[in-house]
């Protein structure tokens, strides 16, 4: 191939932080150290597959299951309406889809700790109404209502450009044929929609699962998700070996949930639905 | 034949204030073929779309039997439609694509089987059930979309330029195909189109749109033998349109010259539209002619040559003939009385 040369800087760019890491996380994971030798193990991931282990890789992933499918729900009449032609709404709703997104991750999150809070603003203004207050924070709702605010968008995203591609003429060749507008919806719409569906779903499902900042900010410190213990074997157990082995478990959690989405994928948009 | 099977009443369509539909009125007798026939932008699409009720109307009426549709939803009307891109399901093969209304019809599975599959006979797709619509070719998609229409037994059969992405020959065989069905179906279909051939090689009626209005109806020697105006007769094949002085009943200047004329019923100088067809201009030796000028060009076009003859006023004739005179050649042009075709001015603009 001609003026290969051209992708070098990039492939070398992805062997040094990318190839070299991966193959570092995976010796880690297999190795350890005893007198100062290295010796081939497989114990870090037979400790990894233990009930207390497996109980927080369990809970990780209901978690990002219960997130992805409030986003899904949330997200999926957004898309909906952000695709069709009015106008007058989909300027402000795509206003106060981006908004939130100019601010930094970790502010947005650290504003739900304070809207959450005790005292915070959110039980302040319940008290002055005389109202019940509520007190989610250092909870699974909390940890779920900061993974779905800060992962919507790309629920959203995928959906409303898959969406905003379907030709106007299918749908009206549905209404032609017969349909009302929710046999529309169900007939065409819908499964038309489903390869976004997918992929959004992958996109919240995959940081959802390996996320540790909003578990620790919202969950509180004793809270912990398969990210946090990942973390804290690097920062502060200092158990390289057994946070590599997690870390391989985690991907490979990862890449069978894309494979089966993508067959999914594939199955969908080429057979019939109903 | 004569039933009135829709109606349209002082048709107008606005959109954003601008008018693409300018008062139409028009009735379709049932089981004719009728095409509305006019340059993009005519509003031949808007009042299929209509007919279809894709769009409601500014104000007018949609009458179908007599009964007021104006705003019945599109899936309560009794029409079709083939769609300009046929818009098949891409997520669904041929035979769901083509049961798609029988099934919202909640038909039992044998029925709609029966159908579809003497559909598909119909439309020469036999063994084609399971493919998937993206595998097919255009002319092939063509025929399923048209199938997938008429499976549906509607009374009216709306066509948006089906046949505009086909190339010439399958055109030609689709159009021959299209009117075969309607005969033996017996159904209305409403075609439109911008291609003047078409329109002329299928219809029982053609309507000749422009800027949101009606032009001409009329059958299809009536349109192309007597335009009613300079623009139907430019849109309907080429034309020689020449601006003339109507001198009295029978006789009109023209080009410089005085000729006869089978035209009565003009004021006397009266201004009006002159038009003689490409075809009916014959060359003859240039000295016993009214009419003298040079040849500019020529064209072999197949069947006939196609010339531009300058005459002595500077007006350039555009002549059609099997026989062929060399550029710069001095010829005479001859036009018979009946050939020559007087209009009155209507604005262009």
């Amino acid at each position: 191939m001609k003026k290969g040369w051209i992708s070098y800087p990039y492939i070398i760019w992805m062997i040094i932080f990318i190839v070299v890491p991966l193959v570092l996380v995976l010796y880690y994971s297999v190795t350890s150290t005893t007198d100062g030798h290295m010796v081939f193990t497989l114990e870090h991931f037979a400790k990894a597959l233990q009930p207390t282990y497996l109980k927080v890789l369990g809970r990780s992933v209901l978690l990002a299951l219960i997130s992805t499918v409030v986003c899904l729900i949330i997200g999926y009449p957004v898309a909906m309406i952000l695709s069709g032609r009015d106008l007058s709404k989909k300027s402000t709703l795509v206003m106060l889809f981006v908004i939130p997104m100019w601010m930094n991750f970790l502010l947005r999150t650290y504003a739900w700790m304070t809207l959450l809070d005790r005292k915070g603003v959110i039980n302040s203004i319940l008290g002055v109404f005389g109202l019940p207050q509520i007190n989610i924070l250092y909870t699974d709702s909390a940890v779920i209502l900061g993974m779905v605010y800060n992962f919507l968008p790309f629920m959203v995203l995928p959906i409303f450009s898959v969406m905003s591609k379907i030709d106007r003429s299918l749908i009206e060749a549905a209404e032609d044929l017969g349909s009302n507008s929710l046999t529309v919806f169900l007939k065409v719409i819908f499964p038309l929609s489903l390869p976004g569906v997918v992929s959004g779903i992958t996109m919240v499902f995959m940081p959802a699962v390996t996320t540790f900042i909003i578990s620790k900010l919202l969950g509180g410190n004793q809270y912990t998700l398969i990210g946090n213990l990942i973390e804290d074997q690097f920062m502060r157990v200092y158990d390289w070996n057994f946070g590599s082995a997690l870390s391989i478990i985690m991907m490979l959690i990862i890449l069978i949930s894309m494979a089966v989405m993508s067959k999914y994928d594939k199955e969908d948009t080429g057979g019939v639905l109903f | 034949m004569s039933k009135h099977i829709i109606e349209l009443v002082d048709l107008v369509k606005e959109y954003d204030g601008t008018e693409a539909l300018k008062g139409i009125n028009l009735y379709i007798r049932q089981n004719e073929f009728i095409t509305l026939l006019g340059p993009s932008g005519c509003g031949k699409t808007t009042t299929l779309r209509l007919i279809g009720g894709f769009e409601t109307p500014t104000s007018g009426k949609v009458l179908f039997e007599g009964v007021d549709i104006t705003n019945v939803p599109p899936h309560k009307r009794k029409v079709n439609t083939v769609f300009q891109k046929y818009a098949l399901f891409p997520h669904m093969n041929v035979f769901e694509n083509i049961a798609f209304g029988l099934r919202i019809k909640k038909l039992e599975e044998k029925v709609i089987k029966e159908k579809v599959s003497r559909m598909l006979e119909m439309v020469n797709l036999e063994g084609f059930e399971k493919r998937s619509v993206n595998s097919l070719s255009g002319g092939q998609q063509q025929r399923v979309a048209i199938a997938r229409a008429l499976v549906n037994e509607p009374e009216v059969l709306l066509l948006d330029e089906p046949l505009g992405a086909l190339d010439l020959k399958l055109r030609k065989e689709m159009q021959l195909e299209l009117k075969k069905m309607q005969k033996q179906l017996g159904i209305t279909f409403i075609y439109v189109t911008h291609d003047q051939e078409e329109a002329l090689t299928m219809s029982d009626t053609i309507v000749v749109m422009q800027k949101g209005t009606i032009q001409q109806i009329g059958t299809p020697e009536d349109i192309y033998n007597e335009p009613k105006n300079a623009f139907v007769a430019d849109f309907i094949g080429e034309s020689n349109i020449i601006d003339g002085v109507m001198l009295r009943d029978f006789r009109v200047r023209f080009a410089g010259h005085e000729f006869d004329c089978v035209d009565k019923g003009f004021g006397t100088n009266e201004d009006v539209d002159v038009v003689v067809r490409p075809e009916d201009i014959k060359l003859i030796s240039g000295d016993d002619s009214l009419l003298q000028g040079v040849v500019r060009s020529v064209i072999f076009k197949g069947v006939h040559y196609e010339m531009q003859v300058e005459d002595t006023n500077g007006y350039t004739w555009i002549v059609h003939s099997t026989s062929m005179a060399p550029v710069d050649a001095r010829v005479g042009l001859s036009i018979q009385p009946s050939d020559i075709q007087i209009m009155k001015k209507v604005p262009m603009k």
